[in-house]
């Protein structure tokens, strides 16, 4: 955006598609980033991007053994996200949390929330809720309402910056 | 050195915090006052230009000393 173009703002829209901790990362901090540079910012979240959103005190969400099965393959909430390699059985998320605090870079979970307080549209995808079983009120506030596939590519369609995490 | 209104210290603060926290301080000042940011974290020596630019706000001037970098923007 340049200074005599301010009516028109940027715009990105990131399609969440990974519910991995060190993707999880990126897009928040893109996200929150791209916030506050006066970007309007979308976070689609389709298929294991949705398992963060589930509330923490949710212990498993679907509706028949294998929805189930998979809930319990992607556990819910942002706290046991996996990395997506040298994951360890847990261990090498705990490591990569440990190292982040360190450096002080705030955990998913807390830019999730800076993203929130931003206004980033946070969609969740209406088709993957139903294909898994995952119901409204076992996702955190501040979500969007579910949007399906032509609402994000009609977001997609007027943004600058298009993202698949 | 330029009156700064307003000081934001980003210092120990990593990516993206020092960004997001320039863009809550530009709020808090008026249009042409000047706001100091300070920071520690490598990735702000583009970045904090890179929001200015991109937001419109002018980065007055930038130095670095003692492993703290010093940025003045006004606000537009």
């Amino acid at each position: 955006m340049s200074a005599d173009d301010l009516d028109t703002p940027d715009s990105m829209t990131i399609i969440a598609w990974s519910g991995d901790l060190d993707k999880l990362w990126p897009t928040f901090i893109l996200a929150s980033t791209g916030a506050a540079s006066g970007m309007d910012v979308t976070v689609f979240f389709t298929f294991w991007g949705l398992f963060p959103l589930v509330k923490d005190d949710v212990r498993i969400t679907g509706y028949d053994a294998m929805t189930k099965a998979l809930a319990g393959m992607n556990a819910p909430g942002f706290k046991k996200a996996k990395l997506s390699k040298l994951n360890m059985g847990g261990s090498g998320a705990w490591m990569m949390r440990k190292v982040a605090e360190k450096n002080k870079l705030l955990p998913p979970e807390d830019l999730f929330d800076i993203c929130k307080e931003m206004n980033v549209n946070l969609w969740p995808c209406q088709m993957t809720m139903d294909l898994l079983g995952i119901k409204p009120e076992q996702m955190v506030e501040g979500l969007g309402e579910p949007v399906g596939a032509a609402t994000a590519l009609q977001k997609m369609a007027k943004s600058d910056i298009n993202l698949f995490i | 050195m330029p009156e700064a209104a307003k000081t934001v210290d980003a210092k120990g603060q990593s990516c993206p915090m020092p960004v997001l926290m320039t863009a809550k301080g530009i709020k808090e000042i008026a249009s042409g006052e000047i706001m100091l940011v300070e920071a520690t974290d490598n990735g702000a020596r583009s970045d904090i230009p890179a929001w200015a630019s991109q937001t419109g706000n002018e980065l007055v001037e930038s130095d670095e000393a003692d492993g703290v970098m010093r940025f003045y923007i006004r606000k537009k």
